[in-house]
């Protein structure tokens, strides 16, 4: 409970959301907030929030999960809950709503502790500052997991204040009084207080030590994983009241877009603005200064036109005459480097994972199959593509924006400004989807820029569709090789995978051209099957684009690839995918992340999370049982199947493919089976299985982005295509396993993509005997 | 100048006649509901209605709905085909991002209003031009189904 409103977003408007908050002159006592002020290790201050164990105190433990990243968490309730004289409890959510349910499930989770009635409860966006609220980048699909127990805990230390402030207006034990459903009875009396009267008084009250604070038994939980409560925004989005961040207005707010350099690594030459000027509305240009690469979060450089409105901005910048020194990436050509990505699959590369003795048993195999796969770039594509918008006035920088890293964005647009953070204030918007595009905040930098340059005036930056296409963080491209060696009953001895793609890390670190820890650990080096000889090896990439993080990241190449290629062995070996999936797979077992070579776990702690062959078997079988795995199949359809572990999460997928006598490929029906451990909001655990399971299918089918002379080819949704409603699958059932609130959560936002692609390529095969090791399929089905 | 009339109010827009109606309804009127997507009438997040029909607000200049009726995510609830589909959106908890949830409200109104049971394929044919990014899709057509059958006036 706070002494003051929260930190919130002024641009908010959510009905009733300014409740008259009395409490007041609250010492913060009782609770010593653990911080973890940690730099990212390597990338010297960058705040890419991968969750390394700490490697610059070698002394130090290593810390994981929540408490792993830059500035931990928070469970003060002093942060997080204010309760009004008329009972509106305001709770705080630190994390940034991209459709993934947070602004619902996290408040749902301090609520239930505090057994508020949710009726009664509205929610505030946090701005961006984890000194006070922790860490808040979005990403990693890791909010419910790393602050369900912060969360319980404020919620219940709010509960403890409010029963406690009862028990001293009653004069009877705390022991004899409890709260329920908004407010504290004394049962042996009968007296009942409600929240709202209690309010003030329990403002006075200590907050309580941790350890003292007691939390519900989760069987008396009223709305954790019960999936009856309706979105927090739900009524918004629909009526048109929602604001996401390039809904932002301003009283003189000017208008902006950026002509960036069409390559990355590019600069302007010279440019010529006199017909831009002549546009009506066009107000004047400004110049953005390029940053030396690599991009990390800054802004490309250009040319921004500023306008009175956002289509006077964009006819400005048609008119606008650029002239592009190109530099080294102008040459950048997805054909060619497909070509260069193969041939360096077809050769050793940096072993990054060597169990066994390879050599010996491929060479012993009776029978070997090797394959080769590919993936494109991606783009993210969200619907809403970044926009921002930045006033400063006296010498404090106010920001509205669409970001997953409001940290971040604080960060840097204080220091492009030369303000310091304490003077930027980040707004933190509705995202319009984010996928991870939105982590990186360079469009936040050059509203930043802009109104700097237009005298401190509130001015929006908004991308176009062209924009967002063509400067994208992409997702990676890549070329996965594998070589399996089985005995002779079929039963895999030997496998060589070799992965090449440019890292990630390239944008942040020059020349960077292996696959980062974080990347091996997505599934290519942290496969628990149970084959006595692996060797993994990685093969130099380096990259030509800006490179980032796209939900599921480096997941997808390598389940696609690995999940594909088991079914081929299973093909070459005469046996049914699923009963041969299950066999690699193993016995049920616990494996240590480290025994396959993976520091990473997603940041986790080994021991916590181990990878359990167990919890993948059953969701392979619970998959093929739902799916009706073995069912007899008309002629043109198949089943596929494929699992994958990825963000501390087990995910089976189940397509059933159609193709018909064009080649045209239909889904009639998907199953997936998802075990995340317990669930706070199942309906959205489901929501986003589903969504997972579009996007998989769209990453399958349609999508790809490719470059020639430096330059993404695709500008719009006719040729970066993504799955639409009749391409989508037409029933798609999830299967949640249940969970144990006792052990830890997995992640949800992007566990589930990486097990779709392969099981439609596998049903695919199973429909038409071809194979399929190229994405997107497109055409290749094609009579 | 343009005369525009949208949710009932008639506005004087002072913009060039070519001016697509999205930025002005957003930029000038400060009716943010319409959400931009792609400036080329591609993905149906800037969908409205113009005398009934479903229209693409980037593709569409100011001056072709001069005299004409436009109405918007905000006041479609004014209507009780609309204010069913909003219902059932939230009732089925359609939205993930949301950002292409007005879009789509405002594309299965139209839809419904002209045919209250459609089929699957009517479904495709009238929705394929609304993309969803978060991939809402099924949820969508169970929503359509579901507006389709309440009795308008009686949704919440």
């Amino acid at each position: 409970m706070s002494a003051r409103r929260p930190d919130v977003s002024p641009v908010e408007s959510r009905p009733g959301a300014e409740p008259p908050v009395v409490i007041a002159n609250i010492s913060r006592v009782g609770i010593s907030r653990r911080r973890f002020l940690q730099g990212a290790g390597a990338l010297g201050g960058l705040v890419l929030a991968a969750g390394f164990p700490s490697a610059s105190h070698a002394a130090d433990p290593p810390k994981y999960g929540a408490d792993g990243m830059p500035n931990g968490w928070v469970d003060d309730p002093l942060v997080f809950v204010a309760i009004g004289e008329d009972g509106i409890v305001t709770i705080v959510c630190h994390r940034s709503e991209m459709g993934q349910g947070v602004r619902t499930g996290m408040p749902m989770i301090v609520a239930d502790e505090l057994e508020a009635d949710w009726k009664r409860v509205r929610v505030k966006q946090a701005t961006g500052d984890e000194k006070r609220f922790g860490n808040q980048d979005t990403d990693g699909s890791r909010s419910t997991r790393h602050f369900f127990h912060p969360m319980r805990r404020c919620g219940a230390a709010a509960r403890t204040m409010l029963e406690g402030a009862a028990a001293a207006k009653w004069g009877v034990p705390v022991s004899e009084v409890a709260a329920k459903n908004h407010e504290v009875v004394h049962a042996k009396s009968g007296r009942r207080a409600s929240y709202g009267s209690l309010a003030k008084a329990a403002a006075a009250q200590p907050v309580p030590a941790r350890d003292t604070v007691r939390l519900k038994d989760p069987a008396q939980f009223r709305y954790i994983g019960k999936g009856q409560l309706k979105l927090v925004d739900g009524r918004d989005i629909v009526t048109g009241k929602a604001q996401y961040g390039i809904d932002t207005r301003l009283p003189g707010m000017l208008y902006a877009v950026v002509a960036r350099p069409p390559v990355y690594g590019g600069k302007m030459a010279s440019y010529d603005a006199g017909e831009t000027l002549k546009v009506a509305g066009v107000v004047k240009v400004v110049e953005i200064d390029q940053s030396p690469a690599p991009a990390q979060f800054n802004p490309l450089g250009g040319v921004a036109v500023v306008a009175t409105n956002t289509w006077a901005a964009i006819q400005g910048r048609n008119a606008l005459k650029v002239v592009w020194n190109d530099g080294p990436n102008g040459s950048y050509d997805s054909a060619e480097f497909k070509a260069s990505m193969e041939e360096s699959a077809r050769k050793p590369g940096k072993v990054v994972r060597n169990d066994g003795n390879l050599d010996t048993d491929m060479a012993a195999a009776a029978r070997r199959v090797e394959a080769e796969y590919y993936i494109p770039h991606l783009a993210h594509a969200s619907m809403e593509p970044p926009a921002a918008t930045v006033r400063i006035v006296n010498g404090k920088a106010e920001v509205w924006a669409c970001v997953q890293s409001p940290q971040a964005t604080r960060d840097l647009v204080a220091k492009r400004l030369g303000l310091s953070a304490a003077d930027v204030t980040v707004n933190v918007t509705l995202l319009g989807g984010g996928f991870g595009r939105k982590s990186k905040p360079d469009f936040a930098v050059e509203a930043a820029v802009v109104s700097k340059a237009m005298g401190g005036k509130p001015v929006k930056v908004t991308w176009t569709r062209d924009d967002d296409l063509t400067h994208d963080y992409f997702h990676t491209v890549s070329v996965e090789y594998l070589e399996g060696g089985l005995d002779a009953q079929g039963k895999p001895i030997a496998w060589l995978h070799r992965s090449v793609a440019p890292t990630l890390f390239s944008t942040f670190v020059d020349g960077a051209k292996n696959e980062h820890a974080l990347e091996l650990g997505m599934g290519v080096i942290n496969v628990p099957f149970d084959i006595r000889s692996v060797r993994i090896e990685n093969p130099d990439a380096i990259a030509h684009t800006r490179i980032g993080w796209f939900r599921s990241v480096s997941n997808i190449p390598h389940a696609f690839a690995v999940q594909s290629f088991v079914a081929e062995l299973a093909a070459a070996a005469g046996r049914d995918p699923k009963d041969y999936l299950l066999e690699v797979i193993g016995p049920a077992r616990r494996v240590s992340p480290g025994t396959l070579g993976d520091t990473w776990n997603h940041g986790e702690s080994p021991e916590r999370y181990p990878v359990d062959t167990g919890r993948l078997r059953r969701v392979v079988e619970t998959a093929a049982r739902e799916a009706g795995w073995g069912r007899s199949m008309p002629k043109g359809r198949g089943l596929g199947i494929a699992a994958h572990y990825s963000f501390v999460s087990y995910v089976a997928a189940v397509v059933e493919a159609a193709v018909d006598e064009q080649g045209v490929v239909t889904i009639p029906r998907i199953d997936i089976a998802v075990d995340c451990g317990a669930t706070v909001n199942p309906d959205r655990v489901r929501a986003q299985m589903q969504g997972a399971a579009v996007m998989g299918v769209g990453i399958a089918t349609l999508s790809q982005v490719s470059f020639k002379s430096g330059r993404a080819e695709q500008e719009n949704f006719d040729t970066y295509e993504v799955t639409r409603m009749a391409g989508a699958p037409r029933e798609i059932h999830v299967h949640i396993i249940p969970g144990d609130y006792g052990q830890p959560m997995g992640g949800v936002g992007e566990p589930g993509v990486p097990p779709v692609p392969p099981p439609l390529c596998n049903a695919i095969f199973a429909a038409t005997g071809k194979r399929i090791r190229t994405l997107p399929i497109r055409d290749q089905l094609k009579a | 100048m343009t005369s525009v009339t949208v949710n009932g109010r008639r506005h004087n827009v002072n913009l060039p006649d070519d001016t697509p109606l999205l930025w002005a309804l957003r930029d000038e009127l400060g009716l943010t509901g319409t959400k931009f997507g792609c400036g080329m009438a591609l993905c149906g997040a800037c969908t409205v209605h113009v005398d009934g029909q479903p229209v693409r607000a980037c593709m569409t200049p100011i001056s072709a709905v001069a005299g004409s009726k436009v109405v918007t995510i905000e006041a479609i609830g004014g209507d009780a085909v609309g204010r069913a589909v909003q219902a059932a959106w939230v009732d089925m908890g359609v939205p993930q991002c949301g950002y292409c949830q007005a879009g789509q409200v405002m594309a299965a109104t139209a839809l419904l209003k002209r045919n209250r049971k459609p089929t699957d394929a009517e479904i495709d044919e009238a929705m394929s031009g609304n993309i969803c990014r978060c991939g809402t899709y099924v949820r969508i057509r169970e929503a359509i189904k579901q507006a389709g059958a309440a009795q308008p006036g009686a949704a919440r």
